[in-house]
């Protein structure tokens, strides 16, 4: 039973923590509504990590060479990877695995906007490395120290692991770029598409942002989102220069990004049918797995 | 999926890094068994060199400490400072301490 006092009491022993920039670890006491942030934003983060697999996972079998293929392969093993990284972290907060797939499955957890993009060339699996990954990093490097212990944690491991995402991004790009008439036009088509949904991966203004305010005095997020987007702008204009190509303007249509976050993408029903199908089609394994290791253990 | 059993157990993984050193905790996953667990270890943390061994046990087989540093159970070590070298006042010029 915890009384009022007590409650006063745990409240100032967890801004304490949170003040002195000390992590929260799983079985503290946490207010509810920091449970409910922490959840909500890391499960959006290993959902995006799942959902991530697709456009890429699309080349995969028309990757041009072995190279090229063991590569992307590696990639998406990699995003498989983190997806479970964070879905770990967020089932320390009582959510279980099932739940969380559930929630996925039927839209009562987003993912990000940027999955709902199609890859149309194959230009785009660099492009996706490059400025994809690329912001991704812009965003998770900061989520290392955040509040939350098993999230930075989780971002730590993720965070080694995308610059390989980045460099090989950039890297095809380049080889693109060295190539035909033909392949530089591909390249710069892709980032023409690519640049804005990219932008739009910090979330909105900072002035529309609800939940950034009670985010950072909990620790949770470290800058806002116009922060990071800027950086991400400044940070990419040189790389643009050295690949040759040229960046998109920098406004946005934030109307685009709400559609987009609530269903009307190019391939949300897609990406979602998806992964209801692969969950679906793995029920047998799963329950076979289970039966197995019972009849073991009898 | 409603209808199916319940799913796989939790387990916690922890991986040597190199010959020399301790296991260390470096994350959970789910399996069937014991051994699918060690599997998926070696695929989800071990993906870049990242281990020379792997331990894994079933979350649900861990006793924990109460998460409060002020606990009781660590109470007792907080007095005493004579664990500790420094507590010791030695001269500079005696040498090898």
């Amino acid at each position: 039973m915890t009384s009022v006092v007590d409650e006063a009491s745990l409240q100032a022993h967890f801004d304490a923590t949170v003040a002195r920039k000390d992590r929260i670890e799983p079985r503290d006491w946490m207010p509810d509504a920091y449970r409910r942030t922490v959840v909500r934003q890391v499960a959006q983060h290993a959902h995006s990590e799942i959902i991530g697999m697709q456009p890429e996972g699309d080349w995969i079998g028309r990757a041009p060479s072995l190279r090229r293929k063991a590569i992307l392969l590696a990639k998406v093993q990699d995003e498989a990877g983190h997806g479970l990284y964070l879905y770990s972290a967020t089932e320390t907060l009582g959510v279980s695995r099932q739940q969380l797939t559930e929630m996925l499955i039927s839209g009562a957890q987003k993912y990000s906007s940027i999955f709902n993009y199609p890859t149309l060339s194959y230009a785009d699996v660099g492009t996706i490395g490059w400025l994809v990954d690329g912001a991704a990093i812009c965003n998770q490097v900061p989520l290392c120290r955040t509040s939350y212990g098993p999230y930075g944690r989780a971002m730590i491991r993720i965070c080694k692991e995308e610059s390989f995402h980045q460099r090989q991004g950039f890297e095809l790009l380049m080889t693109m770029m060295r190539g035909t008439d033909e392949q530089r036009a591909m390249v710069q088509e892709s980032v023409n598409r690519f640049w804005k949904p990219a932008l739009m991966m910090f979330g909105p203004p900072d002035a529309d942002s609800t939940n950034t305010e009670q985010s950072m005095a909990w620790g949770i997020k470290t800058h806002t989102n116009d922060e990071l987007r800027a950086r991400f702008i400044e940070m990419s204009a040189p790389q643009a220069e050295a690949l040759g190509v040229t960046l998109p303007d920098n406004e946005l249509d934030w109307d685009e990004f709400w559609a987009v976050v609530k269903g009307a993408g190019p391939c949300n029903q897609q990406r979602i049918a998806h992964r209801k199908q692969a969950w679906d089609d793995g029920a047998w394994v799963r329950e076979a797995a289970t039966a197995f290791s019972e009849k073991e253990q009898a | 999926m409603t209808g199916t059993r319940a799913e796989w157990p939790l387990y916690e993984v922890f991986v040597r890094g190199k010959r020399g050193l301790n296991h260390v905790h470096v994350g959970s996953l789910h399996a069937a068994d014991d051994q699918m667990a060690l599997r998926h270890a070696r695929d989800v943390y071990t993906r870049r060199n990242e281990g020379v061994s792997i331990w894994v046990v079933r979350s649900e087989a861990i006793t924990a400490s109460s998460p409060d540093e002020k606990d009781p159970l660590f109470a007792p070590s907080g007095d005493k400072v004579y664990r500790h070298p420094t507590f010791y006042v030695i001269p500079d010029d005696v040498p090898h301490m």
